[in-house]
This record gives C-alpha cells, structure tokens and sequence, in this order.
C-alpha cells in the first residue's frame, strides 16, 4: 500500500495514520432507483490502475479525502479534501 | 590440508584476539573477523548440515547470499537461529552451534537421508507423500520434520529492544562499495542530503579484497578515505550494518541497522535493531554483483568456495583456503585469485578456464587448462580432488580447495520490488534491471558493469546526474585512476557442465541438484514459476541468490530458449531476512496495544472491582464483598439492590460527541433512522444508526442540549467508528451541512445512577429540581452541582428499566462525584455495580447491544420497526432497507427464551430447533444470542434471533449447544422479562 500520503492539510504522512474506506462513489440521490443504489452499495469496479478511494486521516486532521491511487503501483497522484469544490464524476 | 591464518596480511586487528565457542569449543579469531572467517582461520571447513540430505557443508561465499554457513548464536532469549556465519561480526564470548545435525557436526545420522534420494526428487512432496493419507500424521509429517530444518528458535523472552525510525534524504545511496562510495562523494560534496547504506559494518565492498589501486593508493585504504571525508561532511549520513531490504511506493526504501548485533552485551538504552524507513528524493541502487556457483558434481562440498568469497578471506581476512587450489573459472576473475593466492604463498595447482584461449596474460605458476571443465570432486567432509574433464577425458587433480567463479550476477533485487521485471542483457549476459524507473536508478556492479574504474566513474556520474535532476549545483568530478584491475565479463555463462558426476547443486539451501531440474522440465514444469515450486529452487532462506540465475539458465538450456524467455520469478521483499523484533519495534507486552482507563478506574478499584478487558478498555465488572463464594453472588446482590434501592455504575467508556452547528438537527435527522429534527431542546432520544445497507450499525442515546447543540453517546465498541462515519457523512456526503464534530469520551465521566431510590440520592447534589414533573423521563440537561460548585449534564434514561440517571462530570471530578453519591446513598442502600450486573439487568429488559445488532438485523427484527422514519426524505439506509427480502416474515428476530425446568440454563450462541428435529443446518431457526441468569425470574434467561419470532410467543423448543453437547427444553417469550409496561420509568 501507498507508503505515503499527501494529505492537502498536513503534508506527506504515513499511511498508518489513515483509514481507507474503498471506492469514492457518488451517493445516489435519495429518490434514485433500487438498482443505482445497489451499484452504489455492492458493485465495486476493480481497475488495472488509476482509482479514487476514500482514504480518511483518521490519526491526523481528521479529514476524509480523495485519493487517485495506482492500484498496480500504488502511486498516489492526486489527493484533495473530500469536501473541496470539485465534485465526485459521475461513475462511467 | 584445511584452511588456516596466513602470518600476515588482511584487515582483522592482529593485536586484538577475540575467544569464541562453535558447538562448545572454544576457538580464536581476531577483531574485525566475522564468524566465517574466524571458523576457517581455525579450519573449520564444515560447518553445517545440508536441509534436505544431510550433506556436509561448508563455507561458500562471504556475505549476504551465503546458502550453508547458517548457524545459532547466542543462548537463552538471544538465541538467533539461521545466522549467516558470513554476516555475523565476532566478538568476545561469541556462542555458535552448527544446526541440522544430530548427534553431531561430524557423525550426523541423518545424513542417511542420502541414501533415500532416490525418493526425495523433484516433487518428492507431491508424489511420495500422495498416498495412503493416513500416514501422514504417523509417518509423513514427523519424518519431514525431523528431518528437514533449520535452526531452532528459543521459546524464551527476547530480553532486548528494537526501535522504528523514519529518515528522509535527497539520495539514498544503497551499497557502499566502489560505486556507492563515488557515488556519495559527489552527492555530499555537491551539499545534497545523502544517506549511504551498507550492510556490512566496515565501508567498501569489494575494496576490501581488492588489490588494484587508485591513484597509487591500496583500493581498502581509499575505501577508508573516502568514507573518513563523507563521515565529516553534516549532510551525509553513513549507516553500516544497514540493510535496504524494500523499495516501497512513494520512493519510500525499508532498512534494518543492526545496531547490537555484534555485541555480547547490548547495552540497554540502546536497541539491538532498528527499522528505518527511509524517503529519498532519488535513490542509487550501487549493491554490486553475485558471483555465480558452478553445477559440478559435489560442488557443495567442503573446500569449494566462490572465487569472490575466496579472495575475500585472503585478503581482508588474511585467510587461505588450503596449500593447494584450484580454481574453476569462466572468465578473467579467477586469475587476479591465482595471483593473489601464490602471492600470499598458496599453491595454485590448476586453473581449468571453460574458454579456448583465456588466460594468456596470466604469468603465475598454475597450469591453465583451456576448454575444460571440473565435472566432480572426491573428498568425504572436505575436498580431496577433482576431476577436470577435456575433450571427453577425465583427469584427476589433486587439491585441499576449489574456487568456482561462473560469472556476476547484478543485485537487482530493490530495483524490481515494486513490479519491474529484469530484463536479460545479451551482451552482458546478464539479467539487468529495467530502464525507466522512477526515482531510482542502477549503477556499478548492479548494472553489469565489470571493471572498478568504470564503476568509480558510474557512481560518481550518475550522482552528478541526479543532483542537477533534484535541482542543485554539482561541482565537476575528477575520476580517479585504477591500476592492476580485471574485467570480469563472462560473454557465455556455463550453465551446464558435460560428464557431471554425482550430485551437483544448483539450490545449496534447499538441496536442489541438476537433476531436479532436468525433472521438473521433464515432468512439463519448466515455466519458472512452477519449476521453482516443483523443486523448491530459491525457496530457501536465501531466496536463491546464488541459485535462481543457474536455474533459469539451465532450464533455458533444457528448452532450448534464451534465459530472457525463460524470465525470472518475482523479486519481492525483504532482500535478507528481517527479525520479527525488528517489525515489532516497540509494540511488544505492554506496549502492545494501548490500555484505556476510565476516569472512574480508580474510583471502582478503590471499591474492589474486578476488571475485564473489552477492547482497549478496563471495564469494572463487578463489585465483590466479603462472604461472597463467586462473582455470581457479587452480581445477583448487585441487581436485586438496584432493582430494590440502587446502584451507581461507571459507564464512561460509551462513545461521545458533541454535535453543534445550525443543521446538527438536520445532520442528526439523516444519520439517525429515527426523526431528530423536532427533538426539543432539554430532551434525549433513543437512536438507531443504519449502514447504507439498511442493517443497524450501532444505537444510543442523543440529547438536545441547545437548539444547536447535541450530545450523541455511542456504543463503547462502535465510539471510535461512529466519529469516523460521522465525519465521513459532515465532509463527504454533505459537506454543505453546517456541523461541527467533536469526540468527548475522554472529557466526562459519566455514571448510571439507576434503581428506585435513584432520585432522592441524586437531589442530594443537584441543584436542580429533578422531581417527576420538572425532570421526567427521557430529560436531558445541563445541571449545577453542590450548589454550584460544579457542573455537568443530567439525563433521565434508563438501561436497567430502573427510575436512573446518567450523570456527566468533568472527567477530573469523577472519582469526587461518585464517591459523593455513594455517601449520599448510604443510608439508602446505594451501592457501586458491574457491567456484569448491567448486562443481567439489560437482558431482563430485552434491551439490545451488539450480541443483537450483529451486522444482519433491520430495526424491525429487534422490534424497532415501527421507529423508523416513513417521513424524513433520506437518512442513512434508507433507499436499502426498503428491499422486500429484509420484510420477509421469516427474519430472525428477537425473542426471548426461558428453560422449561428452572433449574437448567443455556449459553449465548446455542442453536434453536424445534421440538424433536435432528440438529441439522436446515433445520435451524436461529440463535441465543445473549444470556444470562435472572434473580427476578429466578432462572436463565436469554434473548435470542429466532426465525418469525415474535409470532411464536410461547411456542416449546431446543435450546441446543453441538460443542458441548447440551439440549435444554425451553419456551420462547416475549423478549422484555421485566415491568413490560415500562412502569418503573415513569415514577
Ligand atoms: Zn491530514
């Protein structure tokens, strides 16, 4: 797993401090069909590469952020604040 | 003739002589002599006993990759089995024992293993142990056992410490030998950050046995030199005695320092191994190069050595080999030995080079044989002779050692540990790393390269290079001048011999000969991956450092492909063995995990609690007094006095939060499945938490404490994820919400004041009024204390189905506040109580914990149905919970379950079945999933998950238990065993 983690708040840190919860999936709206949220809840993709997961600083500012892992390399390449601006995409 | 010390000569402290035992006798060395050394300078040749057939062995290399020489040092808790005698520095006192042997060393029964290898083949544990399965409990296993091992590790406690330790660099040079050391040089001078690495403890590699020089200087004195200028310089860090074991994502490298190991006497305050990680900017991997074995016939036995290895112990160690060598080459190296070993005075009889015509600088007095070939050796524990084969004729030659230089392997192994494959190098005839990497690059010996001048130069080079890349300024670099040095390039490796005779080892750790491999590719195993399974080459200890390139190219042979597209196996880490002591670091007894302790802890142990361990936390189970013969008499005097005056209980360790902010509510209204929206301010509420999945994920009380502000308390289990899926709800699903989040557990204490004299206690140190009317059930408030020397917060709910209370102090004045309502309780029969007694009162109740919220319930399995918000828009859960499959009638859901004759009970975990059926899987209906004894009901009582149980109120049943076979006759009933109309809440 990734050694280190560029966590936009607190710099690059180790991944002990971190808790990863999987796949950063948009949530369905509430009304969505039974079958989104079933994709949303169980189907997880499993790519050869490039991967948005929850990873949460959960020994450090307590925040959950995206992270853009290479899941053969396990290079990070982006990490922002879960919160930040720029929206979830759409799963393709 | 055996090995022994040369009168002169060698880096080892003549005039410090070190005693040491190898099994119990005691023996001389010097210091600066490793174990290995100092066992041959005594001629010790054999030294251990092969895994698999027993066969004598003896010292093969000098270092790292050392298959044979694995011996137990130390006694006691510092026993260290499977040390590499190569790598172990000696000191004073040092204790060795040979391993794999029985009786002894030299007369070893199990070398009659031997004669069974015929049956003992490639594959020998697929095919001989097949068949009848019976055996191999009785005869198989033990007979595996017993027969093959290593050493035997102590089952006493390891009385010293290790530490773990991060480093950061803007190179990381990995190997100080020639190149590493050009390579720092230029790094450290430029003013880069520079950590170099070595795992032996005296810097300089293969400068240590070479005799060329540079720029007129011995090639040990520049070693010496050079590191004495990098030692003075603050921004280069050197660690000998380190090993980088792992490259890691991130440009992160693993590390152990032996810090201790080379000691008798660690000293305390110091550990013996420390765990680095280190972060480089940019890493040089300069870690040189592994001479190859050949595969002769009886290449493993005693005397036969690694040319490198046997240069290495003459002129570092000042160690000759034997009075008369041959020597077995393939390439230039074998002759700079023959011209070091006649210059230390040892007769070199033969050199037998595989090449037409090599050689003809050489002017020593050996004889070269050209185009030959050793095929095998005599000799029982120690070498004899050899028989050199040419032009199909086989001659004898007699000889007391063989050196054997196949050609150099590059070190590759860090460089491939994150996925990279070797790629084969014709021209180098090689397997080299891939180009391209990031972050780290290959130099000297590593990279194929074969001369010590181009090696100074690529290090030196390569630095330059990478501290411009990094952005700094490097001043030019000068390359020194090396004179009296040999190429070492092998164009054609001889991966097999003709004429070989007897066995000839390929894997010497794990006794894999030629014919091993022959089989595997035979029997159709030749890719690599399952030739190395099939016959277990490079799955030793050593990881085939000296194996895995032999037996790709001899399965290229045999396939008749280039080893390139036979490839490798993968390299992964750890490059060398790392201890467990070193992973564990610190984290060891105590320091395991750490101890939480309530703020109440020694408010209970000052009134005799007993405690258990649930999680991290030191729970009071029970309060005993004197009299009582069991923690069952403690626990029923505790529930009746709560039931019938009352009892204070710690239960600090349950998770809070404090939830602020203008859309708490509506934050609380979406993670709750129950609606908080409208919760008035100075009220609690029972809530229940869902997973997206719809199933109950933990429960608790909430209470309004302002109109933006809550007090959410967790289950003690689930206190540490709730928070975590809190903040994952405010940041990531709705990060527009404006609400705070803030753990609390560790600033309250908190106690349960529970039983039907609760109140008049309470009002003892209330300020408050708290009477029915102006604090009924379920009110929640901050309250003054003492008259208002304190305060806290008061909520009026109930675990123990008691009028109770559960006050919150400041963590500080909880022991103070407990101790002041025992005293105010006194005359009232207050006493302290349990978790034990909790739980016996809970179960009466039928409320649930986690034994009922498992992970599969919906609320309307444990009657919560009816809880669930139809209104609310969204909450956590709820698109999930509206699957049909989680309303089917047929759920398991919470009832209760009391035995049919009073006298027996049941334990939690017991299946139920119907009356009369077989206790099969189809005909289980479900579970006890909480028990206890009841001194209300006067029996055991459980509360179980039962298939449509609400509906089967009264039905007879078996409470079953297959483990330990027991059948209790029970009746299933409603889950609430006590005041079911909630009375006793309300008064
Ligand atoms: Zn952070």
């Amino acid at each position: 797993m990734a050694s280190l983690v560029p966590c936009p708040n607190c710099g690059r840190r180790p991944k002990e401090e971190f808790t990863i919860k999987g796949a950063a999936l948009k949530r369905p709206a509430a009304g969505a069909d039974a079958s989104e949220w079933f994709d949303y809840v169980y189907l997880r993709d499993n790519p050869h590469g490039a991967y948005e997961e929850y990873w949460h600083h959960t020994s450090g500012c307590r925040r959950w952020l995206v992270l853009t892992r290479d899941t053969v390399t396990h290079e990070v390449a982006a990490c922002r604040d879960a919160a930040d601006g720029s929206r979830l995409e759409e799963r393709t | 003739m055996s090995s022994y010390r040369l009168s002169k000569g060698g880096l080892v402290d003549r005039m410090a002589p070190l005693s040491f035992t190898f099994d119990g006798r005691s023996l001389q060395g010097f210091a600066g002599d490793t174990l290995a050394s100092a066992l041959l300078a005594n001629g010790q040749m054999l030294v251990g006993r092969s895994f698999k057939y027993h066969r004598p062995r003896g010292i093969l290399t000098a270092g790292a990759a050392e298959p044979n020489a694995l011996v137990t040092v130390g006694r006691g808790g510092r026993t260290e089995p499977n040390t590499r005698a190569t790598m172990q520095e000696l000191y004073a006192g040092l204790e060795a024992q040979s391993q794999n042997r029985w009786p002894s060393l030299d007369f070893d029964v199990g070398a009659l293993n031997g004669l069974l290898s015929p049956f003992l083949g490639a594959g020998f544990y697929y095919k001989t142990f097949m068949w009848p399965a019976p055996l191999w409990e009785k005869f198989y296993e033990p007979f595996i056992r017993k027969a093959a091992g290593l050493g035997k590790a102590s089952y006493e406690a390891d009385p010293d410490s290790y530490e773990k330790s991060w480093a950061h660099c803007d190179l990381l040079v990995i190997g100080a030998g020639p190149t590493g050391l050009a390579a720092a040089l230029t790094a450290g001078r430029a003013g880069a950050r520079v950590i170099l690495v070595d795992e032996g403890s005296l810097p300089g590699g293969s400068l240590l046995f070479e005799t060329a020089t540079i720029d007129g200087e011995a090639a040990a004195d520049f070693a010496r030199d050079t590191s004495a200028e990098l030692q003075s310089m603050p921004n280069v860090r050197m660690m000998m005695r380190t090993t980088a074991f792992g490259w890691y994502d991130g440009n992160v490298f693993g590390a152990v320092e032996r810090v201790q190991k080379h000691v008798r006497d660690p000293a305390p305050h110091l550990p013996v191994e420390r765990l680095w990680r280190i972060v480089a900017r940019h890493a040089l991997l300069a870690t040189g190069a592994e001479e190859r074995p050949l595969v002769f016939g009886g290449n493993d036995r005693p005397g036969v050595m690694m040319a490198s290895a046997m240069r290495t112990y003459l002129n570092r160690y000042g160690v000759a080999p034997g009075q008369s060598t041959a020597i077995f080459t393939t390439n230039d190296s074998g002759y700079a030995l023959a011209r070091d070993l006649e210059a230390a005075g040892v007769d070199v009889v033969a050199i037998i080079d595989s090449r037409p015509s090599a050689g003809v600088g050489y002017r020593g007095k050996a004889r070269v044989i050209n185009e030959a070939a050793v095929c095998a050796t005599r000799g029982r524990k120690a070498i004899s002779a050899i028989e050199v084969r040419r032009d199909s004729r086989t001659e004898p030659i007699v000889v007391d050692a063989l050196a054997m230089a196949g050609g150099f392997s590059p070190i590759i192994h860090l460089a491939c540990h994150r996925g990279a494959k070797p790629v084969w190098s014709a021209e180098k005839a090689a397997f080299v790393a891939p180009a391209g990497l990031k972050g780290l690059e290959v130099a000297g010996g590593a990279a194929a390269t074969t001369n010590l001048a181009a090696c100074l130069g690529e290090g030196a080079v390569r630095a330059q290079a990478i501290i411009k890349e990094l952005g700094l300024s490097c001043p030019p670099v000068a390359l020194p001048k090396v004179e009296g040095d040999e190429d070492t390039h092998s164009a054609r490796p001889l991966w097999s011999i003709p004429g070989v005779k007897g066995k000839a080892f390929v894997d010497f750790q794990n006794d894999v000969h030629l014919k091993d491999i022959g089989l595997a590719v035979r029997e159709g195993y030749s890719h690599v991956e399952l030739a190395k399974r099939y016959t277990t080459n490079g799955m030793a200890t050593d990881q085939g450092k000296l194996s895995n390139v032999n037996a790709i190219g001899l399965i290229a042979k045999a396939r008749g492909v280039s080893p390139g597209e036979v490839g490798t196996t993968t390299f992964r880490p750890f490059y060398t063995p790392v201890s467990f002591g070193a992973l564990t670091g610190a984290h060891t007894g105590h320091h395991f995990q750490p101890v939480r302790k309530s703020p109440l802890h020694d408010w209970a142990k000052k009134h005799g609690a007993v405690f258990v361990e649930t999680g991290l936390w030191y729970r009071s189970s029970w309060f005993p007094r004197s009299g009582e013969q069991n923690w069952r008499e403690s626990v029923d005097r505790e529930v009746l006095n709560i039931r019938k005056n009352a009892g204070i209980c710690d239960v600090s360790m349950l998770g809070k939060i404090e939830i602020s902010g203008s859309d708490a509510a509506e934050f609380l209204n979406r993670v709750y499945c129950n609606a908080f929206l409208k919760l008035p301010v100075g009220k609690a509420r029972y809530g229940l938490m869902l997973r997206e999945d719809g199933m109950i994920y933990d429960d608790g009380t909430t209470s309004r404490l302002a109109e933006d502000r809550f007090f959410m308390t967790t289950t003690t289990a689930y206190a540490a994820g709730v928070m975590n899926h809190l903040e994952f709800c405010a940041q990531a699903l709705w990060p527009d919400l404006d609400v705070r989040l803030a753990s609390i557990t560790d600033q309250w204490a908190q106690m349960a004041i529970a039983g039907p004299k609760a109140r008049q206690i309470l009002q003892k140190i209330v300020d408050e009024d708290i009477s029915d009317a102006a604090f009924p059930f379920l009110a929640a408030k901050e309250v003054s204390l003492f008259g208002g020397a304190l305060h806290g917060c008061l909520f009026r709910i109930s675990f123990s189905g008691e009028l109770a209370y559960e006050l919150a102090v400041p963590a500080g004045y909880g022991e103070s506040v407990a101790d002041a309502l025992l005293e105010a309780g006194k005359d009232d029969g207050i006493m302290p109580y349990g978790v034990e007694a909790l739980s016996v009162l809970r179960i009466e109740k039928g409320h649930v914990t986690h034994n009922e919220i498992n992970g599969t319930v919906v609320p309307a399995d444990l009657g919560f149905g009816k809880m669930v918000s139809a209104t609310k828009p969204d909450f956590i859960g709820k698109a999930m919970l509206q699957r049909e499959g989680l309303a089917a009638p047929d759920r398991p859901q919470l009832v209760g379950v009391v035995p049919l004759d009073p006298k027996q009970s049941f334990r939690s975990g017991s299946h139920i079945l119907a009356k009369g059926v077989a206790a099969t899987l189809e005909n289980d209906e479900g579970y006890v999933t909480s028990s206890a004894y009841s001194p209300h009901i006067g029996s055991t009582i459980g509360l179980a998950l039962v298939k449509s149980g609400p509906s089967r109120h009264g039905e007879e049943v078996v409470v079953w238990n297959g483990l330990r076979g027991e059948s209790t006759p029970a009746r299933l009933c409603n889950p609430v065993f006590f005041d079911p109309q909630n009375e006793r809440l309300h008064v």
